[in-house]
């Protein structure tokens, strides 16, 4: 908590009153203040970050080698997968990139004293602990073995009898809310709060990120709300949406889950699409290139995203014009992809580039996003899918873009503003340290599943033939080199947040040009007392 | 003047969610609708027009059963398949046993592969539009009333379709299952059901 100590000796006495703090229960447990639960929300991805890949260090272990008893049951590792997925999800990713960038900074990035609604705000946050003790007491029982899909019959009744599915259930629809209240607030904010002069077209790249993933928040999560609302009502109150027996059909919600799970791993990169934008023509010092393609490739990326759902659906019995089509439009979204994935070159493209830390989150970003992204486009082909549908290339592809991808855009923006969010200089050296660590660590783990999975491993299995063990045994070390590198992580966070060395308003220089490095480090407890003029 | 516009920013996209929560609700009888209208997932054309008349082409049939084991019925075709002329009316047989010592209430569902050619495949009349009783050790002869559209052969996507299969799978109707005590305890063919869940 220390991050946000302000020190107030320094010069802005003409609002000092403004700048009062209460105590400390009132400012962490009732706090109304963006950039307090910009922090709440900072810690409670790095918990959940860090229960999420404890248990990923479970799964790597009793795959290291064929025949391992680490896990005791089928149902144990299924519980084990499914909270590992929800706990990254939910709890990891988006409390990073959506609440904690998004409120630390979407004030501080448009010039407005702070978020629309504050103590709306407030309620977002506090709603994702109680969710987070559901899904772990849904793990703990062992009883929400359904993997992070939910498919019915997996978790209906008969299959997932006990209390702890239905407390993995709840759970999401207390993340769900949180989320949606999130997303209004969001959006208001940007819509109304902007200084003056600053037109939507002016907007900081990051602002047009977490708009479009707001906006998909606000039109996917709703559907996940229904169909966990249709599954809980199955499994306890009698009724039939999807058991054929009272004439549902499971393949319906495969679509309901579907047609919110694809917006959501949108929601999950676009913001790290933000942050990396800042990062990569910060340190490039020129402004990003194509601004504007940038940002209706976001937009482009948001629309296509509603419509490309079944192609998780391959196998659930659509027809073959079905699968064309859906094959094609979601081939479609490496169009606006790519168009960001080269506005970024061309950014870097004769710029002056400096490598410290952030950016080399943000290289290391381009190098596996991409990667996991061509992948992706394998795997939108229906036909090879029907091959690798259900394995370790899956696995493989989708923790490129999201587990290496989402993942190093987080760290991205935690290096480039943690100068700014606490005052204190990270240490470059354990910084970088940090950076290749991880980079050698989940290439390690992640490249070889796509060898397992070309040649048939089954994902949510907690065993495979001998055959499959050498690739295991290397992707398996490569997972706890990057566990380690979550340890370095924590120890370059003592280290800032222990550090005396303060950090200048914009220690980036010439590059960094959004209205955040205007503010001191750390920002007053309020800022922009005076709304900034955008020329 | 802000904080108004606050408000109904805000309030339009609480509307917006609470409209795709009931879209999402909505999705049950639409996706059912949709099914119907198009064929989707094998979804024969159901009651309506009467058969055409053809022109003296001919098309297989096959028919195929199962039974949920949630139900203590032997249920199966009466004949394996048959080859008929397409634009007439046909008319087949699946014949259930009831092995329980108490009445039993099913329900069949049904559907066509392949599938895309469910939308030239009519039922006129069938048992599996509505829920079937049969008394303790009953057995029974169901009806099936249906015609193959001639037009399947004229359909590009379709002309290769020399041979329909049409499959039932009966389930016990989720009342008497919930009158006869718990799904799982219904009848001899349980005994690999009870513990789903053994590791």
């Amino acid at each position: 908590m220390a991050a946000t100590t302000h020190d107030n000796a320094h010069g802005h006495d003409d609002h000092h009153d403004h700048d009062h703090k209460p105590g400390f229960v009132a400012r962490w447990l009732f706090s109304t203040n963006h950039k307090d639960i910009g922090t709440l929300y900072l810690i409670f991805a790095v918990i959940g970050g860090v229960v999420g890949g404890a248990l990923s260090m479970i799964m790597r272990a009793q795959l290291q080698f064929p025949n391992s008893h680490i896990v005791t049951s089928g149902q144990e590792w299924n519980t084990i997968v499914t909270s590992h997925g929800l706990l990254m999800i939910f709890f990891s990713v988006m409390p990073a990139l959506i609440g904690g960038f998004g409120n630390w900074f979407i004030p501080l990035m448009i010039g407005a004293p702070d978020m629309a609604f504050p103590r709306l705000n407030n309620i977002s946050f506090w709603l994702l602990p109680p969710a987070f003790v559901l899904i772990c007491i849904g793990l703990v029982m062992g009883e929400s073995g359904s993997g992070w899909t939910l498919y019915p019959p997996l978790s209906n009744s008969t299959y997932e009898s006990g209390m702890g599915m239905d407390c993995t259930l709840f759970a999401l629809h207390l993340a769900g809310a949180s989320s949606l209240l999130g997303s209004m607030n969001f959006i208001t904010t940007i819509f109304n709060m902007r200084a003056p002069g600053m037109t939507l077209h002016k907007m900081p790249l990051f602002i047009w990120a977490e708009l479009v993933t707001a906006f998909l928040l606000v039109l996917s999560v709703p559907v996940l709300a229904g169909a966990i609302t249709m599954l809980i009502c199955d499994r306890n109150f009698g009724t039939a949406f999807f058991d054929p027996t009272g004439g549902g059909d499971p393949v319906l919600f495969q679509h309901l889950f579907w047609f919110f799970g694809h917006p959501e791993v949108y929601i999950m990169i676009l913001p790290g699409f933000g942050i990396v934008s800042h990062v990569i023509s910060t340190f490039s010092r020129k402004p990003i290139f194509g601004y504007l393609g940038m940002v209706y490739a976001m937009v482009g990326i948001g629309v296509v995203g509603f419509v490309v759902w079944a192609h998780h659906m391959y196998l659930s019995g659509i027809d073959i014009d079905t699968r064309a089509y859906f094959m094609g439009a979601t081939m479609v979204i490496a169009v606006p992809t790519g168009i960001k994935i080269f506005s970024w070159i061309a950014t870097m493209w004769g710029g002056s580039i400096s490598f410290e830390t952030p950016m080399l989150w943000a290289v290391g970003f381009l190098f596996v996003f991409t990667l996991g992204g061509v992948t992706g486009v394998v795997c939108a082909n229906a036909g090879i899918d029907y091959m690798i549908h259900n394995t370790y290339y899956v696995i493989a592809h989708f923790h490129y873009v999201l587990s290496l991808g989402a993942v190093f855009s987080i760290f991205c923006g935690i290096y480039y503003w943690f100068g700014k969010m606490s005052g204190r200089q990270y240490p470059e050296f354990w910084g970088r340290v940090h950076f290749w660590m991880t980079f050698v660590g989940v290439n390690l783990t992640f490249f070889p599943q796509h060898f397992l999975g070309l040649s048939g491993m089954p994902r949510r299995y907690p065993d495979y033939p001998n055959a499959f063990a050498g690739w295991n045994y290397v992707s398996s070390i490569g997972a706890y080199i990057s566990g380690v590198a979550m340890l370095v992580f924590l120890y370059v966070c003592y280290r800032t947040l222990t550090s005396k060395e303060k950090v200048a308003d914009n220690p980036w220089g010439e590059g960094a040009t959004t209205l955040e490095w205007t503010q001191t480090s750390p920002p007053a407890f309020h800022t922009y007392l005076e709304l900034p003029r955008i020329k | 003047m802000r904080n108004r516009g606050n408000v109904v920013i805000a309030s339009a996209f609480v509307a917006v969610m609470l409209g795709m929560v009931g879209l999402s609700f909505a999705a049950v009888p639409l996706y059912r609708l949709f099914c119907a209208a198009t064929g989707f997932g094998g979804t024969p054309k159901i009651g309506g027009l009467n058969a055409p008349g053809g022109n003296g082409e001919t098309i297989k049939v096959r028919f195929n059963a199962d039974t949920n084991p949630g139900l203590p019925w032997k249920f199966g075709p009466v004949q394996r398949n048959v080859v008929l002329p397409l634009g007439e009316d046909q008319l087949a047989f699946y014949t259930a046993t009831n092995l329980a010592n108490t009445p039993v209430t099913g329900m069949a569902l049904y559907n066509v592969t392949p599938e895309k050619a469910a939308k030239y495949f009519h039922k006129t009349a069938c048992f599996c539009f509505e829920q079937q009783t049969l008394q303790p050790n009953q057995t029974m002869e169901f009806p099936i009333s249906y015609w193959v559209d001639p037009a399947i052969a004229k359909d590009p996507a379709t002309r290769d379709v020399k041979e329909i299969t049409l499959s039932y799978t009966f389930f016990r109707s989720m009342e008497d299952a919930a009158r006869a005590g718990a799904l799982a305890k219904a009848g001899p063919h349980t005994a690999g059901q009870t513990n789903v869940r053994a590791n």
